[in-house]
């Protein structure tokens, strides 16, 4: 019973790290209908704009608050200008085109930046800085609850809220659900379809950057290639949730992220990821559209 | 007039890639620069070009000069066999030094012996390795007598009663190390409670380590690459487990405890030799590796230079540079003397050596005992 307990903690702190980056592809699928398959390693560059901010400012060994909300910022402010750049440059030429076009330039968005990572990074894994130090909050039992597990939480929900208040109660909001609607109309309604884009790029990348630094925190190992399998996963989460929908991508990372850790824990640790991406299809085959996903008819 | 600039940018690389020099002997090699076991490749490579500047400094073998061209397989099986085909084909090389992982050269040598070209991998201890053909040697001791000095050691010296495993189930060497000591442990009258996996990549182990967690096991042998094992050994301290772990040569990297911090010290793993050594071999390729780079040569540097050095010495005895003569002369090495240690290269082309275990105290590395085959 004690180790159930402490599977369902490791299992929640993974997911909601997956639901940060789960929600970078649902939002841009939500809007674009395209999968921003670069979003992976926008988290990946948020994580070394990080270490190397820390390391400028002297603060690689200084854990607090006041480093982790600094390198929060940091790294939410360099993924937001990664994204606005990558769709910038990359995707708005293509927006007339045809939606494979900008899938496989998605593609090479993520080489290039996995590989050009490689060349200015240095390929080999590096330390993330100390941002907070690991100590039990509070014991019930042998069960222990620690400071990363529960700061991961805390800041992945402020984060998810933020994005439910700005989608649901402001203007630019409203806006997004109206492009994500129907572009076109939007249009004619005076909002600007390229402004609103660039925005959700913006904000899903931020969400990346957030995604990062409490990842680099909880593992101190980055490198590269470091966004491919997490990158993968969430997506997975956000299709399993019903890519589209921000509830369902937050649903869908914390059932990858239990999933997951259950199947090591009660199955075989082999057969870890084929058990995880096995639920998919079983989910998939039930419901096509994902579990809270709308299931609409292409009209040809 | 587009097109046929476009051909000809394209078709150049290749051409420049085949011209031959008459006053030098060109070795391949391959390694990993890039990817998440960088730090083994550029060591080894770090190694290898010593052992060449050296070499050239004192004339060449021959008169002729050796050099070495080097290409990067990325951490990859197939770019590992991309590299060696063109290092044969295009570049023409005489012989190939390999890489570090074992999976890589199990790709790669097999192209090698078809060609014929000799190929000595650094320390590529999977078992299988030399069985691809008798053109491919090894200068590192095998998985199974990693296994069996970590077995032993862990039963003697630790004394240890239930041990838990946790193996990278995607890595040749992980997979072959953990079953070695498993029978090993197993024949010593210790009792294997947990034997559970993780993919290289992973960064949380928790699941995995929660369940060892609850076997409650003496000592946990984890026969990874340091990358993975920093965060296990970080997140087993995280859990409470107090348990010493164990595990081998793939450990041997600074950034080991640099990810790992205090998590890894006072733990285990047998290695190739030893920078305390006293053996003035040891001491002297130390000092030149430290003048040269600025930094303590870890054991696959040390492997590197050997792997060169055997492989220069054949050269310098074989009467011509054709694939069997050199061959031939590497197979009859004999005793020589190594960095790590003395090397024989047996009749399945494997090296005969002692190993050596190390406990991890913070950037230093805590030599404990050797033990011999």
């Amino acid at each position: 019973m004690q180790d159930f307990i402490q599977h369902i903690i490791n299992g929640v702190s993974l997911g909601s790290i997956y639901a940060l980056i789960a929600l970078g592809y649902t939002m841009v699928y939500g809007i674009l209908k395209m999968i921003n398959f670069a979003h992976s390693d926008v988290y990946m560059v948020g994580a070394f704009a990080a270490y190397y901010f820390a390391r400028f400012l002297g603060i690689e060994n200084n854990p607090g608050i006041t480093t982790l909300i600094t390198l929060l910022v940091v790294s939410m402010v360099c993924c937001s200008l990664l994204g606005l750049a990558i769709e910038r440059l990359a995707y708005r030429p293509l927006r007339k085109a045809p939606k494979l076009n900008i899938l496989i330039t998605a593609i090479g968005v993520s080489l290039f930046l996995e590989y050009s990572g490689q060349v200015v990074f240095g390929a080999d894994p590096k330390v993330f800085p100390e941002v907070m130090k690991d100590f039990v909050l509070f014991k019930i039992g042998d069960i222990e609850l620690k400071s990363f597990d529960i700061t991961v939480l805390i800041v992945s929900v402020i984060a998810m809220l933020a994005l439910e208040f700005l989608i649901f109660k402001t203007k630019i909001g409203r806006a997004m659900r109206a492009v994500s609607s129907n572009a076109s109309v939007a249009s004619l309604l005076g909002v600007n379809p390229d402004r609103i884009i660039a925005f959700t790029f913006i904000v899903g990348s931020s969400l990346a950057g957030v995604g990062s630094v409490l990842v680099g925190m909880k593992y101190p190992k980055i490198d590269p290639l470091m966004g491919m399998m997490i990158g993968l996963k969430a997506f997975v989460a956000a299709v399993l949730g019903g890519i589209g929908n921000v509830g369902g991508a937050v649903l869908g990372a914390l059932i990858m992220g239990l999933s997951e850790e259950m199947v090591v824990a009660y199955l075989s640790s082999t057969y870890r990821d084929a058990f995880a991406f096995g639920i998919l299809i079983v989910i998939l085959i039930f419901r096509p559209a994902g579990l809270l996903g709308k299931y609409s008819v292409e009209k040809v | 007039m587009k097109r046929l600039l476009l051909a000809l940018v394209l078709v150049l690389p290749l051409l420049s890639g085949c011209t031959k020099k008459e006053n030098e002997i060109v070795i391949g090699e391959y390694d990993s620069l890039t990817g998440s076991d960088a730090t083994f490749g550029l060591s080894t490579n770090k190694g290898v070009r010593m052992a060449m500047d050296e070499i050239n400094a004192t004339g060449g073998i021959k008169g002729k000069k050796v050099s070495i061209i080097t290409l990067d397989d990325q951490g990859k099986n197939e770019e590992a066999a991309a590299a060696t085909t063109r290092l044969i084909t295009q570049n023409q090389v005489v012989a190939i030094i390999g890489g570090v992982a074992s999976g890589r050269s199990k790709a790669a040598a097999p192209i090698a012996q078809s060609h014929k070209i000799p190929f000595v991998s650094p320390a590529s201890t999977n078992p299988d390795v030399t069985k691809i053909g008798d053109y491919v040697f090894r200068v590192c001791f095998i998985d199974p007598f990693q296994g069996l000095v970590m077995a032993k050691f862990a039963t003697e010296n630790l004394k240890l009663k239930k041990a838990a495993i946790l193996r990278d189930v995607k890595n040749d060497y992980s997979v072959g190390l953990a079953d070695v000591f498993a029978a090993e442990f197993q024949k010593r009258g210790g009792e294997i409670v947990a034997d559970l996996s993780y993919q290289a990549g992973d960064i949380d182990f928790k699941a995995q380590l929660t369940q060892i967690r609850s076997k409650n096991p003496d000592g946990i042998y984890i026969p990874g690459y340091y990358t993975e094992v920093g965060l296990i050994a970080q997140q087993t301290r995280q859990l409470g487990i107090k348990a010493p772990l164990m595990g081998g040569d793939g450990w041997d990297s600074d950034k080991l405890s640099e990810i790992g911090k205090d998590a890894v010290n006072g733990n285990y793993y047998s290695n190739h030799y030893t920078t305390e050594s006293s053996d003035p071999a040891v001491t002297e390729f130390i000092k030149k590796f430290k003048a040269k780079y600025n930094e303590t040569p870890d054991s696959m540097a040390a492997l590197g230079y050997d792997a060169a050095k055997i492989l220069f010495a054949a050269l310098e005895r074989s009467p011509d540079l054709s694939g069997k003569a050199i061959r031939d002369e590497l197979a009859k090495t004999k005793d020589f003397p190594g960095v790590t240690g003395k090397i024989t290269l047996n009749e399945n082309r494997d090296a005969v050596k002692s190993a050596v275990i190390i406990q991890v105290d913070g950037n230093n590395r805590k030599f404990i005992t050797t033990i011999t085959p």
